[in-house]
């Protein structure tokens, strides 16, 4: 297992700042959950660490920096599932999953047998195998979901990105994605730093959530001491209750301004 | 049938059309031995295969000195103009992308026209042909402009801004040609017929001079097949997977530039080619760039072959140009496959 450290990490696009002196741990094994409001720099520390801004400070894996790396060497350690990923239309779902295989491919060279049979195996883990050979243009958003999931554990890396991994799908996709990196984390003992705008799936799937704000880490900690109602009004605006389960999950709820009928 | 077995058929199937575009080509035009005969004779240069052709030394020279290199380089120019499309199209991810977008075109008109101009009379006596040499350097230092331009105002990672560049190129050349041109009227219609293209008098030494080129640029574009579909994906996905964007953009336009400004020096500029059969072949084959390439090859090759041909009959004796055919038989054919293509979305 593998940990991932910040060290006054800061990010910033000309004069606007987008990350300011971030330093965290992120322990092995551990999933640590970035929230915050648009703009707070979530995906800026997470395209920092995929090494697609440039940053100041240190991140460093297994205490040796990621500077150091060569672009390569990053992608066999780090595994990044944007946003919004580009899923051309006309290639199969195999072809897509196999583009993770890509560090470990040489530049004029193919994929081996290994690799192929290393991307079937990991199809038939997610339960996607039937749709191998189906054009990703015919699937669905929960099914697209998984083959992104799928192509991210075929680079074998230790660390997981996932930002916003659940914004384009339905609760039931919701829960069923966030499930299986769950449950892949357990397996594997992926790192897992995460985004993610709702703020009871981040805390209930989550070791540990990060708050966000202008570009500043304002809390961090396990969700029911960063999910209060006080600390979210402060820095989202908003007016929510925060519910305790019986089992210990944080339940966010809005609140509406007028009196409910 | 399964798909894969299906798709493995793809490249013989278009060998087999080369070969017999090729044989086609060499049959078909004027003087020259009667059509029956070719086969046997090409049969009889064979390493030890001896036949009598019955094709006279006249008829001979026809078809070796006139036919064959006209051939060859249609199909040299016919496969690296349609290569080099399918890259630039493949690393700029822009399905309307052509061979002569970073000013390519423009700038071995330009090249061109300034031999012509300066008196093509006086360097009869060189040992070499000046016209292609100054195409040729044309065409690559536009689209080194066009690069400095792009990199200097844009961000290195932003392919808008060059293309943007070379947009700009193209028309700083195109102003300074037609300037050049108003001033000499009289060189217009050699400068014209530059520009639409020939094949026409194609000799071996053309070939030989664009043979390295086309070999190397080639083997480099098709050696990137594998990451051409890893960046289909976008810079920032195929970064994250390893690949080095920036790299592997500079190195594929290097050779598709180098490739197309040698055919272009020796053909002219033939239009269409580069984005008509890359899109045939993504119709037929579909759009992974590692069949896409090695496909786009052979049947650019053939097209151009083919499309050499209604050129040597149409107005006899004179010769269409064949940038006029490639136009002629491409536009119509293209929006077919567009019509269909649009069916098969819905």
């Amino acid at each position: 297992m593998t940990s991932l450290a910040f060290s006054n990490l800061s990010v910033s696009y000309g004069d606007s700042v987008a990350v300011e002196s971030f330093t965290d741990t992120v322990r092995p094994g551990e999933w640590l959950c970035l929230i915050g409001p648009n703009g707070a720099g979530k995906s800026s520390l997470l395209r920092s660490v995929a090494g697609l801004v440039k940053y100041d400070g240190q991140i460093t894996v297994d205490g040796a920096s990621l500077d150091l790396r060569s672009t390569r060497r990053r992608a066999e350690l780090i595994a990044h599932v944007p946003q919004s990923p580009a899923l051309p239309d006309d290639m199969t779902a195999f072809e897509y999953v196999l583009l993770g295989r890509n560090p470990y491919v040489s530049y004029f060279g193919s994929e081996t047998k290994h690799d192929r049979e290393l991307v079937r195996q990991i199809l038939e883990r997610l339960d996607v195998s039937e749709f191998a050979k189906r054009r990703l243009g015919t699937l669905s958003g929960g099914e697209r979901q998984r083959i992104v999931i799928a192509r991210a554990l075929a680079q074998e890396a230790p660390i997981l990105l996932l930002d916003e991994p659940t914004s384009a799908l339905d609760i039931g996709h919701q829960q069923q994605a966030l499930e299986l990196v769950d449950r892949l984390r357990r397996e594997h003992g992926f790192t897992v730093l995460s985004a993610m705008h709702d703020l009871t799936l981040a805390g209930l799937y989550s070791d540990r959530l990060a708050l966000l704000h202008h570009g500043h880490c304002v809390s961090s900690g396990p969700a029911d001491e960063v999910l209060r109602a006080e600390t979210l009004s402060e820095f989202y605006g908003v007016s929510v209750s925060v519910h305790r389960d019986p089992d210990g999950t944080v339940v966010v709820v809005p609140r509406r301004s007028a009196p409910l009928a | 049938m399964t798909e894969t077995t299906r798709r493995s058929w793809w490249l013989p199937g278009a060998g087999l059309l080369l070969a017999v575009a090729f044989l086609f080509g060499a049959m078909i035009g004027p003087a020259g031995p009667e059509w029956w005969r070719v086969p046997l004779e090409l049969l009889d240069r064979l390493p030890f295969v001896s036949i009598d052709s019955g094709v006279s030394p006249l008829e001979s020279t026809v078809l070796w000195e006139i036919r064959m290199p006209r051939v060859v380089l249609a199909a040299l120019v016919g496969s690296m103009l349609s290569l080099a499309g399918a890259s630039y199209q493949g690393v700029f991810r822009n399905p309307l992308v052509d061979p002569y977008l970073l000013g390519v075109a423009a700038g071995a008109g330009l090249g061109a026209t300034l031999v012509i101009v300066v008196n093509r009379t006086a360097t009869e006596s060189w040992p070499i042909d000046p016209l292609p040499l100054a195409a040729f350097i044309g065409g690559l230092l536009a689209v080194l402009l066009t690069y400095l331009v792009g990199a200097a105002f844009g961000a290195a990672r932003v392919s808008a801004t060059l293309v943007l560049a070379g947009v700009a190129v193209t028309s700083l050349a195109t102003a300074i040609q037609t300037f050049i041109l108003q001033r000499n009227s009289e060189v217009v219609r050699q400068v014209y017929s530059w520009i639409l293209g020939r094949l026409s008098t194609a000799t071996w030494s053309d070939v030989r001079l664009v043979l390295p080129y086309v070999i190397v640029s080639s083997g480099v574009l098709l050696a990137h097949r594998r990451l051409l579909d890893v960046m289909r994906i976008g810079d920032d996905e195929a970064q994250s997977l390893g690949a080095r964007v920036d790299r592997i953009r500079l190195t594929v336009v290097v050779a598709a530039t180098l490739g197309t400004s040698a055919v272009v020096s020796v053909s002219g500029l033939i239009g269409f080619v580069g984005i008509m059969v890359p899109h045939l072949v993504r119709f037929l084959a579909g759009a992974s760039y590692r069949r896409l390439l090695p496909l786009t090859v052979m049947v650019g090759a053939t097209f151009l072959i083919v499309a050499d041909v209604p050129g040597r009959i149409l107005s006899d004796p004179a010769e269409t140009p064949i940038g006029v055919v490639t136009a002629f038989l491409g536009a119509p054919f293209f929006i077919i496959v567009l019509r269909s293509r649009q069916g098969a979305l819905r």
